[in-house]
């Protein structure tokens, strides 16, 4: 590890013409920090989904999925991407893997607790409207279960949004690079500058998202 | 297979397994670290919590504070805090303090503020001062969320107090860091498997001490599990 062996006390929190010479660097690791997330959301969507499904149509799965869920979500971030640099060295593949877990980890459960709060008398109504099993979920149950899915897909965001930071350590890491940056050269605008953009661009997710949620369940808006 | 050897050989290898750098002494810095930090959060985070409930007072502090926590990456308050206090324990301290406490924080607010509103009335009825309510009463019911909040905290805690070597702390993250800068691949795998195997520990551990510890009719199963239909507490249990 480059540790420098001091800190430099007279290093300002930011150094203003280092900044404005790097803002293209900038944009580039948020850019890859966004489509780190993303990918790692979508995919742990798709993922989830079908998963949260047979958990909640076949109900002896339900328990271990989760109870297993919740155990592999207790590994911190570090040890799980360690865990696959001997088999995908320090890659984005070994990143996405890593991320792309933890949201199904967070999906998953939301999913389902989504999918069990729709009413029993809305479950017993479609079906004497004649609702096949198929239509069923895609048409009642989703979309009644999208509030807490919402909730899922919000936390699952934010969260990778942090880690994809961590992902600096193996090579990776969109902003993180920044935080590692300043970490390794001593020197704290690249450090600030990666945690502000970090913490802005969850922030700004979230609302988007639930700007987002907004919009896709026009029925909810009066209620909240 | 080759790898897999590699990875029993360091397990195998007496020298990982004694001295300031062997396991155990990891293990315990590892544990002291965290034990120091949930204890810390702690000691904020449960009567700040418990008061918002009890007065029912800035609710959306206590849940946003939990939002908030989650958006700033603990990675990036111990790189900071590491340049404000140095090579020394504090920064570990103050990332793994300020990441233990959001959730217990928002547990015990919930916890108390969704004691049933009739048990409070019973209890008030009976002659119940306010401060006996709050003990006697909205605390005990209010004590299977405030240690799921705990152990979410100590695992979360336990988690993160892995990237503690990274501002040269002790604990297991040392394997791993050292692994990644030496290139040594089985350390790395080796470091990665105790961490994880500790994190399970503590929240298999706790889950369990939560079963023994808590009166029969308070058990997690019956109300504090439900509370995953709020949505945005669903990954708080």
């Amino acid at each position: 590890m480059a540790l420098a062996p001091f800190l430099d006390a007279t290093d300002p929190w930011i150094r203003w013409d280092w900044f404005w010479r790097h803002v293209p660097d900038f944009e580039a690791r948020l850019l890859e920090h966004v489509q780190l997330t993303v990918i790692a959301v979508v995919l742990g969507l798709l993922i989830a989904a079908p998963l949260a499904v047979l958990a909640y149509r076949w109900r002896p799965l339900r328990d271990p999925l989760l109870a297993i869920g919740g155990l592999l979500y207790t590994i911190p971030s570090l040890a799980l991407f360690a865990f696959l640099i001997p088999f995908t060295g320090l890659t984005v593949v070994t990143s996405e893997i890593g991320l792309v877990s933890y949201t199904i980890l967070i999906l998953l459960r939301n999913i389902v607790v989504g999918l069990e709060g729709v009413p029993p008398e809305v479950r017993d109504a479609a079906q004497g409207m004649g609702y096949r099993p198929l239509a069923q979920l895609l048409r009642i149950e989703l979309p009644l279960a999208t509030p807490a899915i919402m909730a899922g897909v919000r936390i699952a965001t934010v969260t990778t949004i942090g880690l994809v930071t961590v992902t600096a350590l193996i090579g990776q890491g969109g902003l993180g690079q920044l935080i590692n940056a300043g970490l390794i050269q001593d020197f704290k605008t690249p450090l600030v500058v990666g945690t502000v953009l970090s913490v802005a661009l969850a922030l700004l997710a979230d609302l988007g998202l639930a700007g987002a949620e907004r919009v896709i369940t026009p029925w909810a808006r009066g209620r909240a | 297979m080759a790898f897999v050897v590699s990875v029993i050989a360091w397990f195998a290898n007496p020298a990982h397994w004694s001295g300031s750098s062997g396991v155990p002494q990891r293990l315990l810095e590892h544990l002291a670290m965290s034990a120091v930090a949930v204890t810390a959060g702690l000691l904020i985070a449960l009567p700040v919590g418990v008061a918002l409930g009890h007065w029912g007072r800035f609710g959306n502090l206590a849940i946003n504070v939990s939002n908030v926590g989650r958006a700033v990456p603990s990675f990036a308050i111990l790189v900071i805090a590491f340049q404000v206090f140095g090579l020394n324990n504090y920064p570990a301290f103050v990332a793994l303090t300020l990441l233990a406490i959001p959730p217990m924080l928002t547990n015990s607010y919930i916890g108390v503020r969704d004691v049933d509103p009739e048990v409070r009335d019973a209890a008030r009825g009976m002659g119940m001062r306010p401060r006996r309510l709050l003990v006697d009463v909205e605390i005990p019911l209010a004590l299977p969320l405030i240690m799921a909040g705990i152990r979410t905290a100590a695992v979360q805690v336990v988690a993160t107090a892995t990237l503690a070597a990274l501002v040269a702390g002790g604990g297991l993250g040392r394997f791993i860091i050292d692994g990644l800068g030496q290139r040594d691949d089985a350390q790395v795998f080796a470091g990665a498997a105790l961490v994880a195997a500790l994190a399970m520990t503590v929240e298999l551990g706790l889950s369990g001490l939560e079963q023994v510890a808590l009166p029969r009719g308070l058990t997690m199963k019956s109300t504090a599990r439900e509370v995953a239909a709020e949505p945005d507490l669903a990954v708080m249990t």
